[in-house]
């Protein structure tokens, strides 16, 4: 259990990371040209409520205790107020979280669901030519932007075929489903490519480890060996690699969000950024940075409890 | 057990590439071909990228116009020609930025270590928890939108990848037998990094740059689709896609050829970091 | 070797190739031994010699697909050849009629699955019973190899293991289901003297309280001495001489053998210079034609570099291939 220790002290370890990352989006927000107050609130704003965000974010005052109120109001979870929707910013992307959650786990789960069987195809039949038809799409998926995989797939799926919605998320849950399947597809596909590439890789050094030898030599069949040795060693590396990719993943439901219309927290930041939102989009960078931070906290945990070797 | 039985192995197909065509020769090859396009562009294009021809809308390919026309009677094969020169232009610059900003950072941080490489270790920790896209597009929110925006986006972003290879290599580096040697020698601090390791150190840096164009050349045309890169009426392929976006139903065309296009650069980009790190038998 | 009881292995002429590209060479050269209930047969060479690569080929377990056995045949008591075996009889042979062992305990057992659920798994597999009655199995035959407080232990990782206690926990799943035979390929080279002697008594004690039979590769002539029967010479991917312990190293025929004895350090009575043998190895792909020693050997002569020698039985059950063998007196050599 005392492998599990660093869960209570690594949330102290990672305070630098977050008093950084609230310092990056205050000077990204006070860097805008013009009277910080008009700024916010946009310019058709009252001076009665220009004069009340001057009070709450301090900004008659120097830009260090400028800093020290927005930390303060961080505390007490007002982010201010969308020019747009008129309503607490925390609360606006509190609603938004649902769509966005769902793309990257279905699309984290569908990568997966795809990498694992084509990576292990590959390995297992290296130099065949499945593993060189799989080597070529992944090597090519690498490349293939998500917006456009994503008009490709409505073309196919939606426009041809009408098996899925083009846009929207809907109501209830099965419909919700049918709606996210082809955005968690696209996102899913492009990480499938990455993941399957790696997953090979260490499949393919698994296979010709010594302790793969060792089980064969206990007898134990090739299926036996890939199943309970190699792949368990082999995914160790991948939970990290998914770890380091959601940045990425969270890029890429930016763009997917805005392709299909889906109300998540990626749509909110791109139509901030168009109505001059800012206090949308300050917020919104500052949820998915700390998103990053606690999944990448949250790999740590799976690391070590998948890998007995491993002390954090 | 007789020898033939032993060595009788199953039959196997010959894969026509597998031995012959090397990935760096194929990605090569590729990057050389869009090079020649868009070198050539004015020639190889048969009508004007920005010309609207009001006759000619949304016509789908034919002999007159081999990949079709978009909503404005533009010639999408001319478009797509025209646009390499912009999307080259984005991987090249989206790469040496940040290679030159994280190449400087990271030297000074690995060579001369303590509080100047604990403050830069911090900010790069920092910058990496911010999902990259939506940081450039926070940046880009500030200074307006463009292509100038986003090399400056990209550079603020990309360079962390480069300051950290480069800083792991001069770690390393500066404890060897020949940089010891020339700090013993007096020479300055300069002249040591600069001309004793940073060429050692900067072969990895180069493979990764390879593989790096891809991820900003994806994040180069992805911006121009959300409409705050390249601007119109320049033709980018990653805006194409956007404008053809509402047309699929009717014009398949105005969006599929400019994505192949991404493709096939990306690719031969990725086929090169692969080939090239192969040869020099660098790992990412 | 004239032994009336059939040898549980019987080994004829294996041979192994490297084959890449259309070429193929020669790695091991027809190699032949007999391996008896209750023997322990010492396989000594130098690194590359081939000794592992002769196990590892008799176990259908060779590292590279490039690597092929050209030839020969692996009888079992009950007369099947290992090397026809379908792969679903192959994988009833493994661990249950023969087990492994290697150099390197601690890569070659899974990291991320506790030692105890790697023998259990074993013993699943082979005998097919339920999961409480391997586990109970397990505990058994962990007892057996000597780790103390097995119910504790059994849980533990590779990582949470000593060098030793590693050996054994990889001694006990290679005899999880009580093979006949057991192979150790250097399996005390990386431990240290205290420990190394440990697990040389223990795989004596195995092989008199279960009348197992061990072949047990090495480049130490030393261990040879301590612990086996029979000692088998490899030189370059051949058997150079075979015969009982006390014959081959009391009296060795080939001059290969003959400059191993004298390597052994207190031969002499400790005094006097460390003998070496003059010259490297010759590495695969480039040997020499006729006695592959002929380069390295003083008693070579055009003979030697023109034909290879045939492996001939000198005394009885004492066979070495050498066109002028070496007479060494017993007080020369111990």
């Amino acid at each position: 259990m005392s492998r599990y220790r660093f869960v209570l002290y690594r949330p102290f370890q990672l305070l630098p990371v977050l008093v950084g990352i609230s310092i990056i989006t205050f000077v990204l927000v006070r860097s805008i040209p013009g009277d910080p107050a008009r700024v916010l609130l946009g310019p058709r704003s009252t001076e009665e409520a220009l004069r009340r965000v001057r009070e709450q974010f301090g900004l008659d005052e120097p830009l260090w205790l400028q800093y020290f109120y927005f930390v303060k109001n961080l505390f007490k979870g007002e982010l201010g107020k969308s020019i747009l929707y008129k309503v607490d910013v925390l609360k606006l992307i509190a609603t938004r979280i649902e769509p966005t959650l769902v793309l990257v786990i279905g699309s984290v789960l569908l990568a997966l669901l795809i990498a694992t069987p084509m990576a292990a195809i590959a390995a297992r039949r290296r130099g065949s030519w499945p593993d060189h038809v799989i080597r070529i799409i992944s090597t090519a998926g690498l490349g293939f932007p998500a917006f456009w995989l994503a008009i490709m797939l409505i073309l196919l799926f939606s426009v041809q075929l009408g098996w899925f919605p083009v846009t929207g998320y809907g109501r209830t849950f099965v419909d919700k489903i049918h709606h996210m399947t082809l955005p968690c597809l696209t996102a899913g596909l492009a990480l499938a490519a990455v993941l399957t590439r790696n997953l090979r890789a260490s499949i393919l050094a698994e296979l010709q480890s010594d302790q793969a030898t060792a089980a064969r030599a206990r007898g134990l069949s090739e299926n036996t060996v890939f199943w309970r040795h190699v792949m368990p060693n082999s995914l160790v590396p991948t939970v990290n690699l998914l770890a380091v990719n959601i940045g990425w993943l969270i890029s890429g439901s930016v763009v997917i969000e805005t392709v299909f219309a889906i109300p998540g927290m990626g749509q909110l930041l791109v139509r901030g950024i168009f109505t001059r939102d800012y206090m949308v989009v300050q917020g919104v960078a500052m949820v998915f940075a700390c998103a990053t931070v606690l999944v990448n906290f949250l790999a740590d945990i799976l690391t070590v409890s998948i890998d007995p070797r491993i002390k954090l | 057990m007789s020898r033939a039985q032993i060595r009788s192995r199953p039959w196997r197909i010959r894969w026509p590439f597998a031995n012959r065509v090397t990935p760096l020769a194929l990605g090569a090859g590729i990057l050389i071909a869009w090079l020649l396009i868009a070198l050539f562009a004015p020639l190889l294009a048969p009508y004007d990228p920005i010309y609207q021809d009001a006759a000619v809308r949304l016509k789908p390919p034919s002999w007159a116009h081999p990949l079709g026309t978009d909503n404005f009677g533009r010639d999408v094969l001319s478009r797509v020609i025209w646009a390499s020169r912009i999307d080259l232009q984005i991987a090249l610059f989206g790469v040496i930025f940040p290679f030159i900003l994280g190449t400087i950072i990271g030297s000074i941080s690995g060579f001369f270590g303590g509080w100047v490489d604990t403050l830069f270790m911090r900010l790069i920790d920092v910058v990496l928890a911010f999902p990259f896209l939506v940081l450039m597009l926070a940046i880009i929110t500030i200074i307006g939108p463009g292509l100038g925006s986003f090399y400056i986006a990209m550079a603020l972003v990309g360079w962390v990848s480069y300051a950290r290879l480069i800083r792991a290599q001069f770690l390393v580096l500066k404890n060897s037998d020949f940089a010891m040697a020339a700090v013993s020698l007096g020479y300055s601090n300069s002249r040591v990094m600069f001309r004793h390791i940073m060429p050692n150190a900067i072969l990895g840096s180069i493979v990764f740059s390879m593989s790096d164009a891809v991820l900003v050349l994806l994040n180069g045309a992805a911006i121009s689709y959300l409409g705050l890169g390249v601007q119109p009426p320049t033709a980018e392929w990653g805006m194409m896609i956007a404008e053809g976006q509402g047309f699929i139903t009717t014009a398949w065309w105005i969006t599929t050829f400019p994505g192949i296009a991404i493709v096939t650069l990306a690719m031969g980009f990725s086929l090169l970091a692969d080939g090239l790190g192969e040869a020099l038998g660098v790992r990412e | 070797m004239n032994d009336d009881r059939t040898p549980v292995l019987r080994v004829r002429d294996l041979s192994v190739a490297y084959e890449g590209r259309g070429s193929s060479t020669s790695i091991i050269d027809a190699v032949s031994f007999d391996l008896h209930p209750g023997e322990i047969l010492g396989i000594v060479g130098e690194s590359g010699s081939g000794k592992s690569m002769t196990c590892r080929a008799l176990m259908r377990l060779l590292p590279s697909s490039m690597l092929r056995v050209t030839g020969g045949t692996v009888t079992l008591a009950d007369g099947r050849d290992v090397l026809a075996l379908p792969a679903r009889d192959l994988t009833r042979v493994r661990g249950r009629r023969i087990g492994m062992i290697f150099q390197n305990p601690a890569s070659h057992l899974d990291p991320v699955m506790s030692i105890g659920r790697q023998i259990a798994e074993t013993i699943r597999h082979h005998k097919g019973v339920s999961r409480r009655q391997a586990w109970s199995n397990m505990l058994d035959i962990l007892r057996q190899v000597g780790i103390p407080d097995p119910e504790s232990r059994a849980n533990a990782y590779t990582h949470e293991f000593s060098g030793g206690m590693r050996q054994r926990a990889m001694i006990a799943a290679a005899l999880a289901c009580d093979p006949e035979i057991l192979i150790a390929d250097e399996p005390t080279t990386a431990l240290d003297v205290t420990v190394q002697a440990q697990i040389l008594r223990l795989l004596q004690q195995l092989r008199d309280e279960r009348g197992l039979s061990i072949i047990f590769i090495t480049h130490d002539l030393g261990v040879v001495y301590q612990l086996c029967d029979t000692v088998a010479v490899m030189y370059a991917g051949r058997l150079c001489e075979y015969g009982p312990k006390h014959e081959v190293i009391a009296r060795p025929r080939h001059h290969y053998t003959a400059g191993l004895v004298a390597c052994q350090p207190g031969t002499d009575g400790g005094s006097g210079p460390v003998h070496t043998i003059p010259g490297q190895p010759p590495v695969a792909g480039d040997m020499p034609g006729g006695c592959r020693f002929h380069p390295r050997c003083e008693a070579a002569d055009a003979l030697c570099k023109a034909k290879q020698p045939p492996l001939t039985e000198a005394a009885p059950g004492h066979q070495h291939a050498c066109h002028h063998p070496a007479h060494t007196d017993a007080q020369e050599a111990v």
